[in-house]
């Protein structure tokens, strides 16, 4: 990102928009935006150089919410939209907020594109495996038998894992975070704002109307520790409550399994690197957690490098321009002229 | 090449087809034959005819491709009714053209290709070479192809390299019959085989051949000439729609000095354009291939409220898949460029073939009552005018406009007068930069009381950050709005700023004045009715023709025209889609008269009904 940091004093409130906030009482939504706003500050972008654009669906009613620039746009499209603002003002922070329905389903096709593309997009997907705004049929990311509104005998198709999504469109930057942990929240916000390129950050978020408690394993201090697999870069992988869980890599396997730490065998807990460069890893990382949530990794999977397409999109224009004589004028009447002409006098 | 001794004859004006399989250059010869004949000054317009398949089977009649180029000593309008000239380089090209050619008509055949295997693969039990059934037509028979490949024994290239080469022999002896010069073809071919001099040699060489057979055989007896047409003083070039049409989004870029960005989905017949504007990025012109069209039009749009110049370019279908992102442009107010080369539909329909039938689409093809402005070009170099007009109205009044082209003048051509760039339309407009509303706040929706547009205020502009979006929003402040009072008059405000957008009156050419006869167009079918037309007025019978450039709004002036006249005649490539227009909007009987057969019409099938109407009432 050619970064429009400046020294700014913006505090929480500069961000706040004059919008009455119209999400459910008790939405997981409220907790993100505040996070949010308290976070901007720190990034120390002016609030007229961050834009954030959404689709349709109750996460995309985000930008009204925010004091900057912002487009609630149309249902599954904001990557694209957002890609077209962004490769043609490298100069702006674009965000995009989206949920599972928005991004998953009817915007699939947009998203791991711009994924794929590394455009210089911040995209946080607000999951909570329902689709709210409709009322409550079950999402892309609903688990497998789901009673819902529109299915009610259970719905006949498995979920889309989002972190196994964008790490197949390798995603440069892929990170999980949860709505009610507001610390780790701003972490992952923060880790996702210093990405240059795609930075793709799943937020578990409880719909308290359709979907009440979906992350209610990972969330409630009684349970969350044994199976919340909170991932700090550099450190070995392990969890519980008495850190009584390992991740290792079996010999021979392919992905990563959870192990008893007091029976290793000679095994030993990966030590997390979210630099890696192969996809592969983040991804058996991605595969730890399913529908169940049973062991549920948090944080940042995945950060590497790679050329963005705003940065390769200008520097083909600053090369072609660098070579161009004359002002635009001349240069139009010279592409008129670039063929066989006649003269009729 | 030094002219023969031959017999010289003038003509005022020549049709000639170039026929052959997908994969023998017929466009390329037809392309050279074009470029060299505008070069003398010659007026021209060109047709190509070619299948959606890339190489159909060889031989069969699916994938014959053909190149139609008319050139007269006068002005032309259309790419000419019927052959005087065809070149058919198999049997399959022959069948599919022969009923084109009036009798008389010279007729070039590659004799080679006429074997038994390729008669039968187009159902000729005996070669029309030998039964007769060519009798009235000129024949010339020539080995096209063991003549070239002869020509090109000492040249070392490959059988196949010098069969290939077939099609220059082909132009080299039409271009002696109607004394072309060669000069611009030699060199295109330098250019072109730059990698292979054997090639260039080896062309040229078949080049030469064919010339030289023209000037010593005796089945050509006379040679061509056709004066230069009587043209307005300038510097021309031959120039495709969708050639213009990009030009003039580059011109539009340059004019308002504003940064283009194009979003676009491959397909045809749209996608020249975005080859070709993906060649200009020195003018700042970023082209996105993205990965379906509503991307396209996402990134366009994206792009448009950052402040580019937002263009897509497409075709019918793609158009119906960018519906909603249309819409929501309509209700962010934002500029944006909406191409729509047509092609046959519906569905995948003919790809490679023309029609007009995507008019309904473009006025009314979207959801909620979402008004926007159409505009349709004449004629290939009309798209490049098109185009600056479509962006003009799109800044100016900060809205999307649908540019209706179609495959009929996107790949056909004619010379164009080229333009001097600083003479072109000023398409700056500003940018708001600090608030606009007497108690210091900025309102997004605070109109300009002349042109009834929004203010276009770009991310990174301190102090106006504010949100849009596709929910409706109230007057003024851009708020979400469910007020219904205020949803009745944003509906009503955004139709009527469209409708208030100025677009130059209607222009009637009725020589005599005395016609009682109106013939109104739109699009590409110019040429043909006014071909028609001309032929009408020649025979002392008058009729008035008016074409519509500005489809939406329509001129201020057009009701009074239509009025004006006892009848009022609407040729179009679809069912009556115009003529629904005009005569709900303006209670006028207009009679519709269609044609969808994917072709254009021909300025003979126009005159012989006007002539009808004419006569008869």
């Amino acid at each position: 990102m050619a970064s429009p940091t400046v020294e700014l004093k913006l505090t929480a409130k500069d961000f706040k928009s004059d919008q009455e906030v119209r999400w459910c009482p008790g939405c997981g939504d409220y907790s993100i935006l505040a996070a949010m706003q308290r976070f901007m500050p720190e990034l120390g972008i002016p609030r007229e150089k961050t834009v954030f654009i959404s689709g349709i669906g109750c996460s995309s009613r985000f930008p009204y919410y925010m004091n900057t620039y912002g487009m609630h746009s149309i249902h599954g499209r904001a990557p694209a939209i957002a890609t077209g603002l962004s490769a043609s003002r490298p100069d702006l922070s674009v965000w995009v907020v989206t949920g599972d329905g928005d991004a998953l389903s009817i915007g699939g096709n947009h998203l791991i594109h711009a994924l794929r593309r590394n455009v210089n997009l911040k995209i946080l997907l607000f999951n909570n495996r329902i689709y709210g705004l409709t009322k409550g049929q079950y999402s892309p990311t609903s688990e497998l038998g789901k009673i819902t509104k529109s299915t009610p005998a259970g719905s006949a198709d498995s979920p889309f894992n989002p972190l196994s999504l964008a790490l197949g469109a390798e995603a440069t930057f892929v990170a999980r975070t949860i709505d009610s942990d507001a610390k780790h929240l701003q972490s992952v916000l923060r880790a996702a704002a210093q990405h240059e390129g795609s930075a793709f950050v799943e937020i578990y978020q409880n719909c308290n109307i359709f979907n009440d408690g979906a992350f209610e394993l990972i969330k409630d201090p009684s349970t969350r520790d044994d199976h919340l697999i909170r991932l700090e870069q550099g450190k070995p992988i392990t969890f519980g409550s008495e850190q009584q869980f390992s991740v290792v890599h079996p010999a021979g396997g392919f992905g990563l399994s959870v192990r008893d730490s007091a029976a290793l065998d000679g095994e030993f807990p990966v030590v997390h690197d979210a630099t890696v460069d192969d996809p592969a890893y983040a991804f058996a990382l991605s595969r730890l957690s399913g529908s169940d949530l049973a062991t549920t990794p948090i944080g940042v999977f995945r950060d590497v490098k790679r050329p963005t397409y705003d940065q390769i999109l200008q520097k083909q224009l600053a090369d072609a321009k660098a070579e161009a004589a004359g002002t635009p004028e001349e240069m139009l009447d010279a592409l008129l002229n670039a063929a066989d002409t006649w003269t009729i006098m | 090449m030094a002219a023969g001794a031959k017999r010289v004859e003038q003509l005022d004006r020549v049709v000639i087809r170039f026929a052959g399989d997908s994969g023998d250059g017929m466009q390329l010869t037809g392309d050279r034959f074009t470029s060299e004949t505008a070069q003398l000054g010659n007026d021209i317009s060109t047709l190509p005819n070619f299948p959606a398949e890339i190489r159909a089977p060889a031989g069969t009649l699916p994938g014959v491709s053909s190149f139609q180029v008319h050139f007269a000593d006068y002005d032309i309008l259309t790419p000419g009714d019927a052959p005087n000239v065809l070149v058919a380089m198999n049997p399959a090209a022959l069948k599919a053209n022969l009923s084109d050619l009036p009798p008389g008509a010279d007729l070039i055949v590659n004799t080679d290709e006429f074997t038994k295997r390729n008669l039968a693969k187009v159902g000729y039990a005996t070669s029309p070479l030998e039964d007769g059934s060519l009798d009235g037509y000129a024949v010339h028979p020539v080995a096209l192809t063991s003549m070239t490949v002869g020509a090109l024994s000492d040249h070392g290239v490959s059988k196949k390299d010098a069969e290939r080469a077939k099609n220059m022999f082909a132009l080299g002896l039409v271009c002696w019959m109607y004394s072309r010069p060669y000069e611009s073809t030699l060199r295109f071919l330098e250019r072109k085989f730059a990698k292979r001099p054997d090639l260039v040699a080896a062309n040229k060489a078949a080049f030469q051949a064919g010339w030289n057979f023209g000037e010593t055989t005796e089945d050509f007896a006379v040679r061509y000439e056709i004066k230069p047409a009587k043209m307005h003083p300038g510097t021309y070039r031959n120039i495709t729609g969708n050639q213009a049409l990009a030009l003039g989004l580059v011109a539009a870029g340059v004019r308002s000095k504003l940064p283009v960005f194009l979003g676009a989905y491959p397909i045809t017949p749209a996608s020249d354009i975005l080859h070709e504007l993906s060649k200009h990025k020195r003018f700042g012109i970023t082209t996105m291939q993205a990965e379906d069209e509503i991307a396209a039009i996402g990134a366009a749009l994206g792009a448009a409220y950052g402040g580019a110049l937002g263009v897509t370019t497409t075709s019918g279908p793609g158009v119906a898949l960018k519906g909603e992102t249309i819409s929501l442009a309509i209700a962010l107010e934002l500029p944006l460029v909406i191409v729509d080369v047509q092609r046959a539909g519906p569905s995948t329909g003919m790809p490679t073939k023309t029609e007009q039938a995507d008019l309904n689409m473009a006025l009314y093809g979207r959801h909620g009552e979402a008004p926007l402005a159409v505009i349709a070009p004449k004629s290939p170099s009309d798209c490049f005018h098109a185009a600056i007009e479509a962006a003009r109205i799109a800044l100016t009044y900060r809205t999307p406009v649908i540019l209706l082209s179609d495959n009929y003048v996107a790949n056909g051509s004619e010379p164009w007068l080229l333009p001097s760039p600083s003479e072109l339309p000023d398409l700056t407009v500003p940018f708001t930069t600090a608030p606009n509303s007497e108690d210091g706040r900025f309102l997004p929706y605070l109109r300009d009381p002349e042109t009834m547009a929004r203010p276009w205020a770009i991310p990174g502009t301190p102090g106006l950050e504010h949100r849009i979006g596709g929910l409706e929003k109230a007057d003024k402040t851009g708020d979400i709005s469910y007020d219904p009072a205020n949803h009745e008059f944003m509906v009503r405000t955004r139709a009527a700023r469209i409708e208030a957008i100025e677009v130059p009156d209607i222009d009637v050419e009725d020589a005599d004045e005395n016609a009682r006869v109106l013939v109104l167009g739109w699009g590409s079918t110019y040429g043909p009715i006014g071909a028609a037309c001309r032929a009408l007025r020649q025979r002392g019978l008058p009729i008035a023709q008016a074409h519509l450039r500005h489809l939406a709004p329509l001129p201020a002036n057009l009701g009074e025209v239509l009025k004006a006249y006892e009848k009022v005649i609407i040729p179009e490539m679809n069912l009556g889609q115009l003529a629904h227009v005009i005569r709900a909007k303006y209670l006028v009987d207009a009679v519709p008269f269609n044609q969808i057969s994917g072709l254009p019409f021909t300025a003979a099938t126009l005159e012989s009904m006007l002539e009808d109407v004419v006569k008869n009432g």
